[in-house]
Parts: structure tokens; C-alpha cells; sequence
């Protein structure tokens, strides 16, 4: 099957749709376009595709459109789609499979920044265990170049203490590695 | 009563004076609160935005840790809450799940649920009445907008929560307490959550907006239950915005007349003690 796109006729990649549904849990089909998730999405004007269309998209199987774009990124993952949508469709489980799927297929994420952040977030969990959040924003700023945005801020949160100046390690950190390395791994389990 | 205690990396950190006035409330309620020894990161939105498994395992370290406890376990924060409770709700429904869980963190998950949200828990198993009799200090004259955000309250299967569109819970809390909820639109409004740091502008919008609200339905203050609500609320706020947030076992902590409180208010980064000392004086 073929769609009219605005860039010429496209084949449906309907292997995705079923993979969306399959990762997510959540039955895409039933979507009948309310725009109910829409219309409380606290993002909407953030990102380029409203979050029906993402649904309409994943039916019509437009794989490349959806893993590049920045709405599966700007999403914050508030559920408030999902609490109002009639047919209790959680959308924010399909974005998370939405971005897990670009990750994994090596698509340049829509919003650099934003998956920058998670990595710095997730590689201090991995080093100790716990967040530190001082290490994590200092990488952050280093990879993503944003080095003198909340600066003032920052001096501020160290004053009254709040910005740990070493990093907490702990002992249970060994059982952390373990489930990153299982993470990593696709095959075993779901 | 003793209960399992998880804090979570923010209260370690930006949320000081969150795990401080938890400890303090919860000393003064009769609960003894025993922190899981070597707790571990929850993986909060990082972990879910971007790989399912991990989003699973890092709670599930958890979950072991406090069956291990054999106690309830109270959770003040949204996020580490509605993550250790979505983890927790798949291992107990989705057999496929727990059997990986049991294998790769070498140990048998009993079934139980055991994890609350620290507020829920207060309102639920402690109660209110309770509660209410300990007051010392009410806090009279104070127009409070209860904020819940998004993390505690949805989705609804996982958190249990009494509503997820005009959840009551911190409401009828404060309200026994002595103070005033107003009625408004945004209790459940998401603030930005963790795009704080790399979408900040956005986030300034939301938060702002939220804020602006509360203060235009007449609150002289907005409580809250979340780390994260609470540094985008004081943090990410248009300038000149200078209504007060506090969290809502700080409130408690005013109103049981406790010594501490005074401590915390040199933490925030928007100084609620004109209100506080407003409160202590009437
Ligand atoms: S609320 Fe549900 S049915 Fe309506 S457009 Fe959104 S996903 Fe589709
Ligand atoms: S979960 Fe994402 S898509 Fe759904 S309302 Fe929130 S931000 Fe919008």
C-alpha cells in the first residue's frame, strides 16, 4: 500500500505499526482520531506532529517521519493523553516505544539536547548507583555547549547546599551494572 | 510503626529540606522511618524515555531491597513513586515479567505490594483525623493551591489515586490543618518535569503559567509534593513571579508546631518565610 506524503507517494511500513503495538502494549488501531490527547498536551506547540497524529501515523506506518521527529522527544511523559483518551490508549508508553525505536535503529534524535541529557542522566546512575547531580549537569553542559545557561542559578543551589560536591557511591552499584549490561542486551526478555 | 524509607537522588540533593520536614513530620507522627539501606536510583524519566528494560530494573533493585526490609515503604517523591509503583504493578501482573526480574536480581518476589506514596500514605493510613489532633499551630488565614502535577496522580490504574482530573487529598490534608485550599484548574498540569534542564525556555513557559494561575485564584502560597515540580516551580519561573512553594510536609511540620521548620526556608530558592512567619504570628 502507497501514501500520498508531501515529499511523493510513500509504501506503508505496516511491520511497524505492529512492532509500535507490540512494544507499547497499547492497541493503536482503535484511535478514532478525537484529538482528546491532543487537546490537553501540554507540549503541543513544542513539537512539529500533534500527538493524534503521531496515532494516525503509526497506523499509516510512517516509520522514518515519526523515529526523526522532535514530538516523540518533547513529549514529557505526563500521561494526561492517556488518562483522557476514550479508548484508554497510552500514548506516553507509545512514545516511550517511539524513542526507544529511534535510539536502537541509530536515528539522530529530533531533540539533541533532550537525549544528551538522558545519557549524562543514566551514566551517572551507572557509575554510582545514585545521581549526582553536580558531575551529571557539568557533563551535560560540557557535551551540549550550553556552559554558561543557569549559571547564577547554580551558584546559588551550592550556596544553600543543595549540590552535593562529591558524588554518593554505593556498594550495591555491582547489581546496577548488572541490570544496565541485561538492559543493553535485546534479546533476553521483552 | 516503623516503614521502609526511600528518599530518592533529589531529596539527597535540590530537595534537602523535603527529606528533612519528612523525617521530622514522620518523628512526630510516631513513625519510625528506616531508609533502605543502599538505595539506588530509580532511573526516573531517562530510564522510561529511553529503554524499557532499565526503566523495569533499577526499580526492581529496589522492590528486592524492600521486600528484603519486609516493611511498608513510604516514597515522598512523584517520580521515584510512580516509578517504583509502575514496576511493582507489572511484576505482580505480568508473570513474564517477574521471572526475568527474579533471575537477573537473583531473588523471589513475594507478590506484595508494598510501596506508597509518602502523601497518600499520610492521608490513607495514617489519617487525617489523626493527624488533626497533633496540630499545635493551625494555619489560620493561609489560601493554599494544593499542586499535584502529573507523576502522583497518573495513570490511574498505578497510582490509585482518588481522581486523576481534581484529586483531594493534599486539599483535605491542608484543610485539617487549618488552612484554606482554593479551587483551581491546574493542580494536575504537568510543570516540565525533567526537560528542566535541557528545554528550559519551554519549561519556564509551563511552570510560569501554573503559578500565574494559582496566584490569580487568590493562593498566597502553592504546596507541593514532588522534587521536581518544586525546583522547576522556584527555579523556572518568569522574573518577577515571587509566589512562595512549599512542600506540603513543610506545611505540616509549621502546623505540628515543630522547631525545625524554621530551618527550612533558607533552602528555597524563592523565600517562603514571609509567609511562614506570617502563619507562626497569627
Ligand atoms: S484521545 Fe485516544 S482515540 Fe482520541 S485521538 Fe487521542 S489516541 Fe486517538
Ligand atoms: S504524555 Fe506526552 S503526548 Fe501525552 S500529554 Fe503528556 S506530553 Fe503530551
Amino acid at each position: 500500500m502507497y501514501i500520498i506524503t508531501e515529499g511523493g507517494p510513500k509504501a506503508l511500513d505496516l511491520n511497524f505499526t505492529k512492532e509500535v503495538s507490540k512494544r507499547s502494549g497499547e492497541d493503536i488501531q482503535a484511535c478514532y482520531q478525537c484529538q482528546k490527547c491532543a487537546s490537553g498536551c501540554p507540549i503541543a506547540e513544542y513539537g512539529e506532529i500533534d500527538t493524534n497524529q503521531v496515532l494516525r501515523m503509526i497506523q499509516f506506518g510512517l516509520k522514518d517521519e515519526l523515529l526523526k521527529s522532535k514530538a516523540i522527544w518533547v513529549c514529557v511523559g505526563c500521561e494526561t493523553c492517556g488518562a483522557r483518551c476514550p479508548n484508554g490508549i497510552r500514548i506516553a508508553a507509545v512514545m516511550d516505544a517511539l524513542r526507544e525505536m529511534a535510539i536502537e535503529e541509530g536515528v539522530a534524535p529530533g531533540e539533541k539536547d533532550i537525549y544528551l541529557f538522558h545519557q549524562c542522566f543514566l551514566d551517572s546512575v551507572k557509575s554510582l548507583g545514585r545521581t549526582h547531580e553536580g558531575s551529571m549537569l557539568m557533563k551535560y553542559k560540557l557535551k551540549s555547549g550550553h556552559l554558561l545557561e543557569d549559571v547564577g542559578v547554580g551558584i546559588k543551589m551550592f550556596l544553600k547546599g543543595k549540590l552535593a560536591l562529591f558524588p554518593h557511591s554505593v556498594p550495591s552499584k555491582t547489581e546496577v551494572r548488572r541490570i544496565f549490561d541485561w538492559a543493553k542486551n535485546k534479546k533476553s526478555g521483552n | 510503626m516503623k516503614l521502609a524509607y526511600y528518599p530518592g537522588c533529589s531529596l539527597e540533593a535540590t530537595a534537602k529540606e523535603f527529606d528533612s520536614s519528612v523525617r521530622a513530620v514522620s518523628k512526630a507522627l510516631d513513625i519510625e522511618l528506616v531508609e533502605i539501606p543502599e538505595w539506588t536510583c530509580c532511573g526516573a524519566t531517562s530510564a522510561h524515555a529511553t529503554n524499557h528494560k532499565l526503566s523495569i530494573g533499577l526499580p526492581a533493585l529496589t522492590i528486592k531491597q524492600i521486600q528484603n526490609l519486609g516493611l511498608d515503604c513510604v516514597v515522598p517523591c512523584s517520580a521515584c513513586f510512580n516509578r517504583l509503583k509502575t514496576t511493582e504493578y507489572q511484576m505482580i501482573h505480568d508473570a513474564e515479567i517477574r521471572q526475568e526480574m527474579e533471575k537477573v536480581l537473583n531473588f523471589k518476589y513475594d507478590g506484595q505490594p508494598r510501596v506508597y506514596d509518602l502523601l497518600a500514605y499520610f492521608v490513607e493510613k495514617i489519617g487525617i483525623k489523626n493527624i488533626s489532633q497533633k496540630v499545635q499551630k493551625p494555619l489560620k488565614g493561609l489560601k493554599i493551591a494544593c499542586y499535584y502535577g502529573c507523576l502522583s496522580v497518573r495513570p490511574g490504574h498505578i497510582t490509585e489515586i482518588d481522581s486523576t482530573e481534581n484529586p483531594m487529598q493534599m486539599d483535605n490534608l491542608l484543610k485539617a490543618l487549618g488552612a484554606t485550599p482554593i479551587n483551581w484548574s491546574y493542580k494536575v498540569d504537568c510543570c516540565g518535569a525533567g526537560h528542566s534542564v535541557s528545554k528550559p525556555a519551554m519549561v519556564t513557559n509551563l511552570s510560569g503559567n501554573i503559578l500565574a494561575k494559582a496566584r490569580e485564584a487568590g493562593a498566597d502560597a502553592v504546596v507541593n509534593s514532588c522534587p521536581l515540580c518544586q525546583t522547576n516551580l522556584e527555579m523556572r519561573r518568569p522574573q518577577g513571579e515571587d509566589i512562595p512553594v512549599f512542600f506540603f510536609t513543610e506545611l505540616m511540620g509549621l502546623a505540628l508546631g515543630l522547631p525545625e521548620a524554621g530551618n527550612w526556608w533558607s533552602k528555597h530558592l524563592v523565600d517562603p518565610s514571609k509567609v511562614a512567619n506570617a502563619i507562626q504570628a497569627g
